[in-house]
């Protein structure tokens, strides 16, 4: 739909399409609520979002170009009635920070050399930099082809062009679609055909900054770095809004730590626990009896209510864990700060095993493409249920109500007023003066692209998640999520990085000593490595720090109560906060409607006038989709309960599958 | 959509039927069967709704086995292939269906150019579907045997199985078939001990399974899979088939024989030879209920040994094993034996292997280990008991009794399970000590007897005394104790007396204090005819009116009752 003739009336209108704001869109749309979803970027997901390598390099010099000129400021006197008031948004993007890019790999000949081996540079250093606008006219955009259309690409064009891609979507089809019951081991052998082309590590084939250019296209760089809990809020409804058709997942494959100075598997997982080589058979059974205990602490509170003024690490050493079971618990399974409380501790010790087998054998998964995915595809979803999408348009400002003080409508980019009854808008369009009330917190983020596995296995095909527990005292925990091609996140032979923490100073400042530690240089061209360094090397890296507003409270915002305001990222792992937020968002917005009911397959649903089956066949089939939805639930509680996960097929997940050969 | 489906299938099925006569009749007349493709193609509409249809699955072989007699190879290859692909498609409807199976096994083996790789990815993908498909893992066997698969790929196999759920007694199952040589071979080794042949595992591996069903116990000490399979790891040596004792009663002019094991004398070809001629006799076990017993009996025909100047020399051939025991009873002595001397090891401890006791020893430690941290563990407190036995049963009884009386506590399930398997135990050790002894008098007071068993090794036993057990009868097999002179049963619950069976030599009874409490639980003891001596007082049965004369009526031999 045209930004210029946008209808005047809308229920909702949003302003910011990240997570919370996209689920809120869905959510409402599915009710049956007009919804007017904008975001003045050119791109889906604002912070959330995911870049090919030539998007990030965009990304990076909007964010580092600085004081683009705000729009002039328009005179709106004409589209304001008597009675009302003007409140301007804020037309800059300040949550992005500290911004530097360094580049330790060689710009081969035919590049420009600003850049020069291993003494790297800062490329940019910047300071807050506003976010340009959309200049060139406002687009509305579908959201139904959304896939990275900021660069021009679809999804399409990647999958016909890059057969090793093709091969791995395929892999993930669910199964039992048909022949798929052969390809036993579908797994490795489509690795194999990835790695194929991959260079050995052995024999470490240099990357060069050219090479990662010209296959930019296949990384999909996420802003944020989160992987999802299985039994997490997310899952959760993905699976009861049927969103989840829309998107892909893999398992992640290994929990690691840093110890004593080694990149070591952690054993969370009873296989995990029988088949470590590491532990002793007593520590297996302390191990297991304490992982047990957390399963359900809540019925044995006589084990720890002596410590529930103590911390966790206290009621971990007291429960005869040894030295390396206490790091394993508290940062690798519990991953809370040392002096967290004990029952929190427990909670979140809680959180990571019930989500455990449940789709594999770690306790997370991650989609496909990146987890900018994820916003998209309830972007898509609310534009399914006839939502309105447009990119690279805003807000400027609020029109409200003086007797009532409420917001009766906003006036677009284009200076159109639009009338609405709510408006949900991410907390980076807030101006100063209406969150004087709010403290910010940052992440410190770090993506680097690497050159092979930080623990090497049998397979390169690895979805790691690494914790780093705290280098030196008062210093943060690093969380690292490690990701390798088939995730479609980089390109074969490379391994993409994250590197993310609460900020204590500048990105670089709390993640470099972590990236030195685990990472080297590449060789310079001349020496060859003599091999005894088994670290991988970073070919690429970028850190930034990024605005976390996840603390604040609505109370700090001086803003009309119909106004809504969602916050980005935060620094956890899981998106509980997010999703949390838009349905206490959406309860405000529509108290007596469910919360994202499952939605029917969209073939199935039933046009008027479109004849043939009748009416409600789309409900009969939201119905079965539901029971579908509970089935699988079911079933999976049943795995749990005789932890007998068995690796479950990416991108099955959402469906029951038709026809399930694991019956028992 | 259904009763279209309905009427499709039923149609189909008419269609097929209809062929089938058909072919019947051409056959029964000499013409050409209809076995086309078309029955082909109508037989897998069919089965790909209900894979469970065996007739069809007969039909369908009937047809392919005609087409390989008239088409060429490679198309008898393509055929077949198509027909293992529609098989898939059936086991996905349902995994668990004989007849997919069984036709796949029998089409595989009929492939002229078989693709086993294929066949085992496809076991494979199924088991990580399901790992307790036993449908899958029977195929994957025939699939391993007939492609000669080499153990260490499926030793490598089960690895990977066990690492993904330990809980799966299915693989720990197929492991211990991969490490079991055949049995005919280990049966033949020379190098096993005389008395007893096991089917061992070499050492090096044997320490490797230890370790990892160790870890298994060790990270869930509650799942049952791996305890089993350490039972089976930890030894099950069996005694050797032989005779074990013959013993001879020159007054009864009779030949008890005693095997290591049961048997079915009527049917093993037990030859007695009395001075060098062939005897024909009758053998009858100890109890007309015991159809397998380790003892068999018969009598002489009379004035055979009778005479007690006379000196005889016996031989029992058993024919079947090869075997055969000597047994001579010199002149002026009126019985005579000749037994095995079997050691406590041979006799009792070959349920938990021959290991070499150091092993058994760092076993024992590491089930200590474990249970210090799980006090609770029924498994683990069954294997340590297990684990003392085979080391040293009588040293470890105190050990033993203690373990049996948690056992009891945490698993109240089956409290009566663990007294019988201690009641066997105890009695093991009393035979151990009469052997160290060698006496004839076997005393089993207070042991907390709920069950006899062992009681073969009882043949040469005069006196028993079992007073003071929970005992709630005399089975059968207690009539094997054919030597019996006295038998003290005093504070039991005993209400059944069936074991008192034809014990010729049995001359006192004391059943004081026990549960007997009709003439006719008596009625037994008419068969025993030099009781003397019958103490019933303290039984239900002292209340009955009369009873003294009917007693007396009942049993005219006893001179002496007390009621």
């Amino acid at each position: 739909m045209a930004a210029d003739n946008l209808p005047t009336e809308f229920d909702v209108v949003i302003l910011g399409t990240g997570l919370s704001e996209s689920v809120i869109a869905a959510a409402c749309a599915r009710v049956g609520q007009r919804v007017l979803h904008v975001d003045r970027r050119s791109y889906y997901a604002a912070n959330w979002a995911s870049f090919t390598f030539n998007g990030l390099l965009s990304w990076i010099d909007d964010n580092k170009q600085g004081g683009q000129s705000p729009e002039e400021v328009l005179d709106w006197s004409g589209k304001v009635e008597s009675g009302e008031d003007i409140l301007p948004l804020s037309t800059m993007d300040t949550s992005i920070s500290n911004l530097e890019v360094f580049c330790y790999t060689s710009e081969e000949p035919e590049e420009d050399e600003e850049e020069k081996k291993e003494d790297a540079t800062p490329i940019s250093t910047l300071s807050p930099a506003p976010q340009s606008e959309g200049e060139e006219g406002n687009q509305a955009t579908s959201p139904t082809d959304n896939r990275r259309n900021h660069e021009g690409e679809t999804t399409l064009d990647i999958l016909s062009e890059s057969p090793p891609e093709q091969q791995d979507q395929e892999e993930c089809a669910p199964l039992a679609e048909d022949q798929q019951i052969l390809s036993s081991d579908g797994e490795p052998q489509g690795e194999e055909q990835l790695s194929g082309s991959a260079p050995t590590q052995a024999k470490k084939k240099k990357i060069s900054y050219t090479k990662i250019v010209k296959e930019g296209r296949r990384f999909n760089i996420d802003l944020v770095s989160k992987l999802m809990y299985s039994r997490g809020l997310l899952v959760d409804l993905l699976i009861k809004s049927n969103v989840s058709r829309y998107a892909e997942f893999k398992n992640v494959s290994r929990i690691l730590t840093y110890r004593q100075g080694k990149v070591e598997q952690v054993p969370c997982s009873r296989a995990d626990v029988f088949g470590s080589k590491e532990l002793t058979v007593v520590e297996k059974r302390m191990l297991m009896k304490f992982l047990t205990f957390c399963l359900d602490y809540e019925q044995h509170p006589e084990e720890y209510q002596d410590f529930t003024e103590r911390s966790f690490w206290e009621f971990l050493q007291n429960n005869m864990l040894t030295e390396n079971l206490q790091h394993f618990v508290l940062h690798s399974i519990a991953m809370v700060p040392r002096e967290t409380h004990t029952e929190e501790g427990l909670r979140s010790t809680q959180h990571f095993l019930r989500s455990l087998g449940r789709y594999g054998n770690t306790p997370f998964l991650f989609p496909i493409y990146g987890l900018g995915e994820i916003p998209q595809c309830f972007c898509r979803m609310c534009a399914v249920f006839g939502g309105i999408y447009c990119l690279r348009h805003s807000v400027q400002c609020l029109v409200l109500d003086k007797e009532s003080g409420r917001c009766k409508a906003v006036i677009d980019t284009c200076g159109q007023r639009i009338s609405c009854s709510h408006f949900v808008v991410e907390d980076g369009y807030i101006r100063e003066e209406q969150r004087k009330g709010v403290e910010h917190k940052h992440i410190s983020r770090a993506v680097l692209i690497t050159d092979g596995l930080l623990l090497q296995s049998e397979s390169e095909q690895q979805i790691s998640l690494v914790t780093v527990p705290p280098l030196e005292p008062g210093a943060p925990a690093v969380r690292l999520v490690e990701l390798c091609s088939s995730t479609m996140t980089c390109m074969p032979g490379t391994y993409l990085v994250h590197l993310t923490c609460p900020s204590s100073g500048s990105a670089r400042e709390d993640l470099q000593p972590v990236v030195s530690r685990l990472f080297t240089k590449p060789a310079s061209a001349g020496e060859e490595g003599d091999g005894s360094d088994e670290r991988p090397a970073v070919l690429w890296a970028v850190y930034f720090n990024m605005r976390d507003s996840t603390a604040a409270d609505r109370s700090g915002y001086d803003l009309p109560g119909n106004v809504h305001v969602c916050s980005g990222p935060d620094a956890a792992l899981g998106s509980d906060h997010s999703i949390r937020l838009a349905q206490e968002v959406f309860r405000q917005l529509a108290p007596h409607e469910e919360f994202c009911p499952p939605a029917p397959n969209p073939e199935d649903i039933v046009y008027d006038g479109d004849g043939g089956q009748g009416e409600g066949a789309g409900f009969s089939e939201a119905a079965q989709a539901e029971e579908g939805a509970a089935e699988e639930a079911e079933e999976s509680k049943e795995k749990e309960a005789s932890q007998e996960s068995s690796p479950v097929e990416v991108g099955e997940m959402p469906d029951p599958p038709p026809a399930p050969l694991a019956e028992e | 959509c259904d009763s279209l489906l309905v009427t499709a299938i039923t149609a189909a099925t008419e269609k097929v039927k209809t062929k089938r006569r058909e072919n019947r009749f051409r056959n029964r007349n000499g013409l050409k069967s209809v076995l086309d493709e078309e029955v082909l193609l109508l037989t897998q509409q069919l089965l790909s709704s209900n894979p469970d249809f065996a007739t069809l699955w007969n039909y369908r072989r009937e047809i392919l086995l005609h087409l390989e007699t008239v088409r060429s190879e490679d198309e008898i290859q393509r055929l077949y292939e198509e027909e293992l692909s529609f098989l898939e498609a059936c086991l996905k409807v349902n995994p668990k269906s004989y007849g997919s199976w069984h036709h796949r096994g029998w089409v595989s083996t009929r492939l002229p150019r078989p693709d086993w790789a294929r066949e085992l990815s496809l076991c494979e993908r199924c088991l990580s579907l399901d790992d307790r498909n036993f449908h899958c893992w029977d195929y994957r066997r025939m699939v391993v045997r007939v492609s000669g698969v080499p153990v260490d790929q499926e030793l490598q196999f089960t690895d990977r199985l066990i690492g993904s759920n330990f809980s799966n007694y299915s693989s720990w199952h197929y492991r211990s078939t991969l490490l079991e040589p055949p049995t005919s071979s280990a049966c033949s080794s020379p190098s096993t001990s005389p008395q007893t042949h096991s089917h061992r595992v070499c050492e090096e591996q044997l320490l490797k399974e230890y370790e990892l069903v160790q870890n298994a116990f060790f990270t869930d000490p509650n799942d049952q899979s791996a305890w089993f399979y350490y039972r089976w790891l930890l030894g099950r040596a069996e005694r050797e088939e032989m005779i074990s004792c013959v013993y001879v009663s020159r007054e009864g002019e009779r030949v008890v024989v005693a095997f290591s094991r049961p048997v079915n004398a009527l049917s093993v070809g037990l030859l007695l030879v009395v001075d060098g001629q062939p005897q024909q006799v009758n053998w009858r076990s100890a109890h007309p209920r015991l159809r397998h017993s380790p003892m068999w009996i018969c009598d002489l025909p009379p004035g055979t040994i009778s005479d007690t100047s006379n000196e005889h020399n016996l031989t029992v051939h058993w024919t079947e094993r090869h075997t055969h025991r000597d047994c001579a009873l010199y002149t002026g002595r009126s019985e005579s034996w000749c037994r095995d001397s079997a050691t406590d090891l041979e006799l009792f401890r070959s349920e938990l292997s021959v290991e070499k006791s150091s092993v058994l020893q760092s076993e024992l430690q590491s089930c200590t280990q474990l249970l210090e941290l799980e006090p609770q563990n029924k498994w683990c407190l069954l294997t340590i008991i297990l684990l003392m036995r085979a080391l040293d049963p009588l040293g470890y009884e105190k050990e033993t009794l203690a373990y049996f009386q948690t056992l009891k506590e945490v698993d109240s399930m089956r409290t009566s399970y663990y007294s019988d398997l201690c009641s066997k135990f105890m009695i093991e050790n009393t035979i151990l000590k009469m052997e160290y002894a060698e006496v004839r008098v076997f005393s089993l007071c207070e042991k907390n007897l709920s069950t006899l068993c062992h009681l073969d090794q009882l043949l040469l036993v005069t006196h028993i005394n079992l007073s003071s057990n929970q005992l709630l009868g005399l089975p059968p097999q207690f009539a094997m104790l054919q030597c019996l002179e006295v038998l003290q049963a005093d504070d039991n619950a005993i209400e059944n007396l069936e074991g008192v069976y034809h014990l010729s030599k049995l001359e006192e009874v004391s059943l004081r204090n026990n549960n007997i409490t009709q003439l006719s639980d008596l009625k037994i003891l008419t068969t025993c005819p030099r009781l003397a001596r019958l103490d019933l007082r303290g039984n239900p049965i002292t209340q009955i009116a009369n009873i003294q004369s009917q007693l007396a009526e009942l049993l005219p031999s006893i001179t002496e009752l007390l009621l």
